[in-house]
């Protein structure tokens, strides 16, 4: 079992598939679904990864889905190193300096 | 009673749900043809500036600082011909509750919702106006639910968008993402439906004019300050309503100060398409969006838009995504500022406009965005870098959108290019008699046209001679 009821989820669902997408899409864009996310406390007594369940959003409406992950969070950060940045500050510093201040 | 919840539909029932989630009746203002009266529907349906004034102080809106960017106009200067580089300021709406200008709009949006008895309010957006509206409701008890275009189909998120999803949450909203496309639209009215919710349009007239106070507060700040009215305005521009709100707020302190829009250049990428959705570096503030709403700026989540940029622009600039890079790093570096990307765009364009005014004018970049995780110019370039996009210094107007993105290799190649707004005038009369469907115009259509491109009943008769359309 991964979750049981009042855990905070994340669900997924198929919203529109590609069939039943708006006909004026990008060719790329038509051959996909359109796919949705939302997070949730889960309803259902006990659930599994892959499971169709329920969910109270923390607003409190009542969304069903895929269960896709429990105690979901954030993983955006800074990025990694871009040394390509790097010569900017110094380059307008000693542009700055030029003037012998 | 089931719903018939098919895409053709829902869409089919669009009119009805707008009707009940914003409480416009539009139909007032029309005319049956392509006019419609702007004026009288921004003076019943909005708040007068003072009423706004009021509703944003209440939640700590506005009244943001003004700095001088005394090191970025040296910088111009040396670039500059001889007498030549105008005094930068930049108002720093990043000091909105919310971070951003945007909770302005939302500041009016959520005090129309509650005095009209919405329970909640719903917003479709996957910018800096999802977390303002979560903030105003979170400040006035209403609940939220946010809508964002997020991911690509490989479910690989714009790292962009995911904070502002994270900011939403944090003040209690409900986020729901989706993949790429344009029946973001469809959810939404779905949820309107289900929820009863007020719809928190960015393109209302109270939306609107909540950001009429920027331009008011910019032109008390500098006559407290200076003396005197900026010379230009720089605004970044995607929906228009930055740009719209803005000028009209100068105006009503009777200000003269030019506006110019500035968005960055993404020409070629295709907005809906899900292979090109991540590899732009930018989600908003670009060409995507700039030039279809402002050459059809009816094609908003309200039957008639309150944004109406070619009301109001003077000129409109293009930037690269490398050099509003660059200048978001100079800002930090130089001025010790940091902000987010996006919000840097016209800061660009300000710094290479400043080197063809004189030394005693003075140009304003309006607005700032905070930064952080994800919403900063290292995450964008990694995020870059891994969806196959070259990172090059060189002239970055030979940067290709989609492709590559060019840093400037020192400022002297920090460029803006001058789009011509005269075809954009056009385009968008062009739209107007193609899109509403009318052979024969009336006086009072081209009477609208003419104000509604900033232009003349001569510019649109010789423009409607162009395609052959009777008047």
């Amino acid at each position: 079992m991964d979750a049981k009821k009042g855990d905070w989820v994340r669900i997924h669902n198929i919203v529109l598939k590609p069939e039943e997408r708006s006909p004026h899409l990008p060719e790329d864009t038509q051959k996909v679904p359109l796919e949705m996310w939302v997070k949730g406390f889960l309803l259902n007594e006990e659930a599994n990864i892959g499971d169709e369940v329920e969910v109270e959003t923390y607003i409190g409406r009542k969304a069903k889905g895929t269960l896709v992950e429990v105690n979901p969070y954030w993983k955006h950060n800074f990025g990694k190193a871009v040394p390509e940045l790097l010569y900017i500050g110094r380059q307008l510093r000693d542009m700055l300096a030029e003037d012998g201040e | 009673m089931t719903r018939d919840m098919s895409y053709e539909a829902v869409m089919a029932r669009k009119g009805e749900i707008m009707r009940k989630a914003i409480g416009i009746d539009y139909d007032k203002f029309e005319s049956g043809g392509i006019a419609f009266d702007y004026e009288r529907m921004m003076r019943e349906t909005g708040y007068s500036l003072q009423e706004i004034q009021k509703i944003q102080s209440e939640t700590g809106v506005g009244n943001t600082p003004l700095l001088e960017l005394k090191n970025l106009t040296k910088l111009a200067r040396k670039l500059a011909p001889k007498g030549k580089g105008a005094r930068i300021f930049i108002k720093d709406e990043a000091a909105n509750p919310s971070g951003s200008f945007k909770a302005r709009r939302a500041a009016t949006a959520c005090y129309h919702a509650q005095k009209l008895g919405y329970k909640g309010v719903i917003a479709a957006t996957s910018g800096n106006y999802g977390a303002a509206v979560a903030s105003q409701a979170a400040m006035r008890g209403l609940k939220c639910i946010v809508v964002q275009e997020c991911y690509d189909s490989r479910g690989i998120g714009q790292p962009e968008i995911i904070e502002k999803a994270r900011k939403c949450e944090a003040f209690g909203a409900e986020v729901l993402q989706l993949t790429v496309g344009p029946e973001l639209f469809y959810t939404f009215l779905i949820l309107l439906e289900e929820t009863g919710y007020f719809n928190a349009s960015l393109y209302t007239p109270f939306g609107i004019a909540g950001v009429e106070t920027l331009g008011y507060e910019l032109a008390m700040q500098f006559r407290e300050r200076e003396g005197r009215d900026p010379d230009a305005v720089v605004v970044t521009n995607a929906g228009g309503g930055n740009l719209t709100g803005t000028a009209r707020g100068l105006m009503k302190a009777g200000a003269q100060s030019q506006i110019i829009g500035a968005s960055v250049d993404l020409s070629g990428l295709h907005m809906a398409s899900d292979i090109h959705f991540n590899r732009k570096s930018f989600t908003t503030g670009h060409t995507g969006f700039g030039i279809p709403f402002a050459t059809w700026p009816d094609r908003s989540d309200v039957p008639r838009s309150a944004a109406r940029p070619l009301r109001y622009m003077d000129r409109y600039v293009t930037v690269n995504q490398g050099t509003v890079f660059y200048m978001t790093e100079a800002l930090a570096q130089l001025e010790g500022i940091e902000r987010g990307p996006a919000g840097s765009t016209s800061l660009a364009a300000a710094f290479a406009i400043a080197q063809e005014m004189d030394e005693d004018q003075i140009i304003v970049v309006q607005e700032t965005e905070y930064t952080g995780a994800g919403k900063h110019i290292q995450p964008q370039l990694t995020f870059a870098r891994e969806n196959g996009i070259e990172i090059l210094l060189g002239d970055p107007t030979e940067e290709i959108p989609g492709k590559n993105i060019i840093l400037p290799k020192d400022p002297s190649y920090i460029k803006k290019n001058e789009l011509d707004v005269n075809k954009l005038r056009k385009s968008y009369i062009k739209n107007c008699i193609h899109n509403n469907n009318v052979e024969r115009i009336t006086d009072e259509d081209i009477k609208f046209l003419a104000e509604d491109t900033k232009s003349s009943i001569e510019f649109v008769k010789e423009t409607l001679n162009e395609i052959g359309v009777q008047y």
